[in-house]
């Protein structure tokens, strides 16, 4: 996918200016973080859990080329196949080869975010097969030809009016030429619609939320029961993921399943669990006779036995975002690639680049929110932080906070001076803001006063001064 | 607030911070105040400056360290180090030994003083046992939970026991008092339309509670939804939470005058 990261400060002016995504993002907020809550707090051993999620997939990270090979060999004695792909672009071209190895024509996808992050379907569309998205809110931004805005509700961005317009416009051509207005009878649309294409599918296309070594097993969860038709009804099933999403057991997958939903959505569990254990085996009434696992890697290796290997726990739940007041203000489009919200600021700038997506790590106020709902305790804003260390090494930060930040620093060194400094910024600043008790524009800060009035200080010095004056007490001797 | 006299008075730096120090020092003074009647010596150690933050969250390790350096030896030998702010004492007491990793010496510094360093609220509720303070306050108030001060040290019932005992005072949650206000230091400036969409649902928040003041732990928090406020020309006057438990709620609130 093309990232716009770079445009990051326009993406928000644009995304701060669209009343639908503003009016979308307005229920976001409450709903999400309120159904998480109550699920929480509905399971007193949840903050038990969190810490044995976040132990399971530390040691599947530390021990990951084994739970790797484990996995393959697994998948390969249930007579399955396993491709590894160091690359976006190996990925892209594995997939290509196996639909073209079975004349496919129609591909069903479950949703993927891994198929977002290397432009799968831009891919296969070039080559003139139509992967169709089968995840409701996939299917509709496909539709609208936009990348998701949010990890597990790609849709999320859009009014129901929009989706309203955007099924008619699309499914005038099969006959359905009313306007809906109700949700169930959108979703009922759509169902009819998707019903048709499952059954033309040649292969069917699935992500995974975890591959568990000990039975070669591949799980996913929706609430749709769209993967379940994706991966049975076509001759070939392709499993798409990336490595950390290996995990050594069926026991562990327990584990994760219990704070995923909850984190995700506040449900106990989602509607649909699947596992998909090889091809059908004989006897089996249905399934795929080919089943192939596509292992990506793209630069997450790398981060492996670094701090930042931390951003590899994630399982994808989206209760960064949901918690994010950053993310809640300016949607998921404008952080400009696959992953937005605060598991995208961190996880983007290693997969696209610090010089691509530089913004994003700093475009947070650490407000803490987001690593204090993570189900598996990823120190988001830490991980922030370090990116911006990574690129102040690297001189990528703006020059002009450079210049003020390493003036500042001169002086906050210097106690004395600063002393001297402080005393005469307080004196101007009480001065000429005597009057109203505030500034409506100052010098250097239209940053601030743009938007906001500035507080002028009180009157009567520093504190340092007062204190000094005072004879260090806090009253006049 | 009764000091119990019987033992020596704990010592007591003021972690003043630099905001206090030049925009608002009645909270600096109202934190001696608080501080002297629960029984401690206050003292205000004259070589602190800024605790290093700005540095510190825009990537500047070298400058941090040589900040947290130099905080490190002015607050050497008492007993507490209390900041009337959540973010700077987070800081001291979160941030700090990890600046020192490969410095075992300066590490095990930074680790006493992280031991020492408390935030207000904190530290008169849960370490000094103070439950009610001798103050009055006509109003309706709100309470901002500050973000590090809630998430990192868990300051969040403290504020509202003692403002519990203020007498005159009735307090008026807002329905997300923990959603961060946008401050966020260099933030504001440097994402300023992040910032404001921030701030002014904070506001529309505040002034959805009815009440006729803002109370919060930390000076930038307050002077960003005070100067919101302001410009929406909402009445609601805005103070540091320690003014009013001291009771100097009667000075000018932030942003004003007379």
């Amino acid at each position: 996918m093309q990232s716009t990261a770079r445009d990051f400060k326009h993406n928000v002016d644009a995304a701060l200016a669209d009343p639908n995504l503003q009016d979308s993002l307005g229920k976001l907020k409450v709903g999400f973080s309120e159904r998480r809550r109550q699920a929480a707090e509905r399971l007193p051993e949840f903050e038990a859990l969190r810490d044995r999620a976040r132990d399971i997939k530390d040691h599947a990270l530390a021990n990951l080329d084994f739970y790797l090979e484990e996995f393959e060999r697994k998948v390969l004695a249930l007579g399955g196949h396993v491709h590894w792909a160091p690359t976006a672009e190996d990925a892209r071209r594995i997939i290509a080869e196996l639909c073209t190895s079975v004349g496919a024509r129609t591909i069903a996808k479950s949703k993927s975010m891994v198929s977002e992050e290397i432009g799968l379907n831009d891919h296969l569309e070039a080559l003139g097969l139509a992967p169709i998205e089968t995840d409701l809110g996939e299917y509709i931004i496909q539709l609208r030809h936009e990348p998701p805005s949010h990890i597990i509700a790609p849709a999320v961005h859009l009014t129901k009016d929009q989706v309203a317009d955007t099924f008619l416009e699309h499914h005038r051509a099969l006959g359905f030429t009313k306007r809906l207005t109700e949700r169930n009878d959108l979703v009922a649309e759509a169902r009819h619609v998707l019903r048709q294409k499952f059954l033309d599918a040649d292969v069917g296309l699935t992500g995974a939320n975890f591959l568990v070594a000990e039975t070669g097993s591949s799980m996913l969860v929706t609430n749709e029961g769209n993967a379940d038709l994706s991966n049975t009804l076509p001759k070939m099933h392709i499993v798409l993921a990336s490595i950390e999403k290996v995990i050594p057991t069926l026991e562990d997958a327990a584990v994760l399943l219990r704070v995923l939903a909850r984190s995700a959505t506040g449900q106990e569990s989602s509607t649909y669990t699947t596992l998909n254990t090889g091809p059908k085996r004989d006897g089996d009434l249905d399934g795929p006779s080919q089943y192939h696992v596509v292992i990506l890697d793209n630069g997450r290796s790398s981060v492996l036995g670094t701090r930042m290997q931390d951003m590899l726990r994630c399982i994808r739940c989206g209760a960064c975002m949901n918690h994010c007041p950053v993310y809640g203000a300016i949607g998921g489009h404008a952080y400009g690639w696959v992953y937005p919200g605060p598991i995208g600021a961190v996880l983007t700038p290693q997969l696209i680049g610090v010089e691509e997506a530089g913004n994003l790590p700093n475009a947070s106020t650490f407000c803490g929110r987001c690593e204090s709902v993570c189900p598996v305790r990823i120190p988001l804003p830490g991980l922030m932080r370090h990116w911006r260390e990574r690129e102040f090494e690297r001189h990528l930060t703006p020059r002009a906070v450079r210049q003020g930040l390493a003036l500042w620093s001169f002086v906050a060194r210097r106690p004395k001076l600063y002393r001297r400094l402080t005393a005469l910024a307080n004196r101007l600043l009480a001065m000429f803001g005597r009057a109203d008790g505030r500034y409506r524009s100052l010098p250097l800060a239209s940053g601030w006063t743009r938007f906001r009035d500035f507080p002028a200080p009180e009157p009567g010095g520093t504190f340092h001064a007062r204190w000094a004056r005072h004879g260090g007490s806090r009253v006049r001797p | 607030m009764v000091a119990d006299v019987s033992s020596p008075p704990r010592r007591v730096a003021l972690f003043v911070t630099c905001l206090v120090d030049l925009f608002r020092p009645s909270v600096g003074f109202a934190a001696v105040k608080l501080l002297e009647e629960a029984g401690c010596a206050v003292e205000v150690p004259p070589l602190q400056v800024c605790c290093g933050q700005p540095a510190y969250n825009s990537g500047d390790r070298a400058s941090s360290r040589a900040i947290a350096a130099q905080v490190i030896d002015a607050f050497e030998g008492y007993d507490h180090v209390v900041a009337p702010s959540g973010s700077c004492a987070g800081m001291l007491s979160h941030h700090y030994p990890g600046l020192f990793d490969g410095d075992p010496a300066m590490k095990a510094r930074a680790e006493d003083l992280a031991q020492r360093t408390h935030e207000l609220m904190a530290f008169l509720v849960d370490v000094l046992g103070v439950a009610r303070v001798a103050a009055r306050y006509e109003g309706a108030v709100t309470y901002h939970d500050s973000c590090s001060g809630l998430r990192e040290l868990g300051v969040k019932q403290q504020p509202r026991t003692l403002l519990g005992s203020v007498t005159g005072l009735s307090l008026r949650e807002m329905a997300t008092p923990e959603v961060c206000c946008g401050f966020g230091g260099t933030f504001c400036v440097k994402y300023p339309e992040i910032s404001n969409a921030m701030v002014g649902e904070k506001t529309a928040d505040i002034a959805a509670t009815g009440a006729d003041t803002l109370l919060a732990g930390d000076l930038g928090c307050l002077m960003n939804m005070a100067g919101k406020l302001q410009r929406e020309g909402r009445a609601v006057k805005v103070r540091h939470v320690a003014e009013v438990l001291a009771d100097m709620g009667s000075a000018a609130p932030i942003g004003e005058t007379g």
